[in-house]
């Protein structure tokens, strides 16, 4: 089912991050995904996240559609020039995947095979663009499609906590202008900025879901402010974490999220949640968090 | 050696939009072998221009616009009508187009596509500054090259992946989104931004025969 079916039901929209494993016993993975059945309404699958070689996001797709679990495919600019783009996304409406989420992707040098050229033949707008042309009957070249084209529900990423935020913003429209029908946010912990950031993009009237990363430790906290572009987890939040001891720390940081999502609920129209390998832990946090 | 080939003539003028005042600028280094540059082409731009209704402020050719030094000392003896001026066209290749918007305050507009570098990074010392991708993105950006200064060419805008405006590959280099979007800003061109820019041609790298030709000198041939 396509995510936009969701928000013209004006439901608050649940979706989680899955990470393929790097080595083929998928199983493992796909089991911890169902406590969420029911809870979730989809499933991103990343696209070898952080430059790591490791299983594809179309073959889990499939693996998750089999379990009638509904995947979000997505889909990065990194190592496929425009013809393996548009080939995988055929692939992925030949195997009944419905909604794409396009990215430029992060640089090869970031993951473990920095020796990979890197590609980048589009950028994440004209992915979007190429994605949509196939969807009306062309190719990027122009080619007809024989047959019956595709259908899909396009998505895409915005950076709320960008500085300056204002190009964000731009390409955020330009995303829209290409075909995007909803945006999922990078990790958002500063609700005023964000709340700030919304009204910005209240013009653009498309639904956005706000990016929700479980802290696992203080020192996580650190390294992100330290490294990941656009977040920011302020003192008080990583105080409040190593304030209890090691062993409470698990239900100090599902508290923090738990209390982020009730925050952020009345700002935006869903929440995406990355949980880092703490998959086991969603149910009881959207629980917490009254949904 | 620097192969360039014009832009056609309606690009130009669209680049150049409502602006009524414009400074010719040419090279006489590799752009006059490809007759991108150089007095000829110059005088072709100025009677294009004067014909589209433009009053073009005034003409100086440099021999190596790719030549920082070279540019300022030659510039500045045009300041006036430079101050007059709603923007200038560049008639050279993209690292010409570069410094001129690194010296200069204004609004630039390349006049040409870079083809191939040819063997030769043209003079500018430090930096990578022209990847000759063949269709020039200058104009759009300020003047600042996205395809060389984004470690991953984009060209609709920043990945998002910048902290402290340094890109995410090297935290030792500046994002070059970033440099775009302040340069725009200065100039008052930020609308550029909004403007989707479709997929590289990458056929567009390759120079022509002709044009191969046209450049070979006696050790050549």
């Amino acid at each position: 089912m396509k995510l936009t079916k969701h928000f013209e039901q004006g439901k608050f929209v649940i979706t989680c991050e899955v990470g393929p494993p790097k080595g083929i016993e998928i199983d493992k993975l796909i089991d911890e995904l169902e406590p969420l059945r029911g809870k979730a309404d989809a499933f991103n699958v990343t696209d070898l996240q952080s430059s790591v070689m490791r299983v594809g996001s179309l073959a889990t797709c499939r693996l998750l559609k089999d379990r009638d679990l509904e995947p979000i495919m997505q889909l990065t600019c990194r190592d496929r020039n425009r013809l393996g783009l548009q080939s995988d996304v055929l692939s992925a409406a030949v195997l009944g995947i419905e909604n794409l989420l396009c990215l430029t992707g992060d640089h090869p040098k970031l993951g473990d095979h920095p020796q990979a050229m890197p590609v980048f033949d589009l950028d994440s707008v004209q992915l979007l663009s190429a994605v949509k042309g196939i969807m009306n009957g062309k190719d990027m070249a122009g080619n007809e499609l024989e047959g019956r084209p595709p259908e899909f529900c396009l998505g895409a990423v915005v950076n709320p906590g960008a500085d300056p935020l204002e190009p964000q913003i731009i390409k955020m429209a330009k995303k829209i202008e290409a075909g995007a029908e909803f945006f999922q946010t990078q990790a958002v912990y500063e609700v005023d900025k964000f709340a700030d950031f919304m009204k910005k993009v209240k013009p653009l009237k498309v639904p956005v879901m706000a990016g929700i990363v479980f802290l696992k430790s203080p020192a996580m906290a650190k390294f992100m402010n330290a490294n990941v572009a656009g977040i920011h987890v302020p003192d008080e939040i990583i105080d409040e974490l190593a304030a209890v001891p090691k062993e409470k720390r698990v239900e100090k940081s599902l508290e923090i999220s738990a209390r982020l999502i009730k925050q952020l609920k009345d700002l935006c129209q869903g929440i995406h949640i990355m949980s880092l390998g703490w998959e086991r832990h969603i149910a009881t946090v959207l629980e917490m968090a009254g949904l | 050696m620097l192969y360039t080939e014009n832009k056609p003539i309606e690009e130009v003028l669209e680049s150049l939009g409502k602006e009524k005042n414009v400074f010719l600028l040419g090279c006489n280094g590799c752009a006059e072998v490809c007759e991108t540059g150089g007095e000829k082409a110059l005088s072709a731009m100025k009677a294009e221009l004067e014909k589209a209704g433009k009053n073009v402020t005034s003409t100086c050719l440099v021999d190596f616009l790719c030549n920082k030094m070279l540019v300022t000392t030659r510039l500045s003896r045009q300041r006036d009508q430079l101050q007059q001026s709603d923007s200038i066209l560049v008639l050279t290749c993209g690292i010409g187009v570069q410094t001129v918007s690194k010296v200069v305050n204004k609004v630039v507009h390349p006049a040409a596509n870079t083809v191939s570098l040819g063997g030769l990074q043209g003079l500018w010392p430090s930096d990578e500054r022209c990847q000759a991708c063949g269709d020039c993105a200058l104009d759009y950006t300020g003047g600042i090259c996205p395809v060389t200064f984004c470690a991953k060419s984009l060209l609709n805008g920043p990945c998002g992946g910048a902290k402290d405006g340094k890109c995410e590959v090297d935290n030792e280099k500046d994002c070059g989104w970033q440099l775009i979007y302040e340069r725009l800003q200065k100039v008052g061109r930020l609308e550029n931004l909004k403007k989707v820019r479709v997929a590289r041609d990458h056929s567009k790298m390759l120079p022509s025969s002709e044009l191969r030709q046209k450049s070979f000198y006696d050790i050549e041939v």
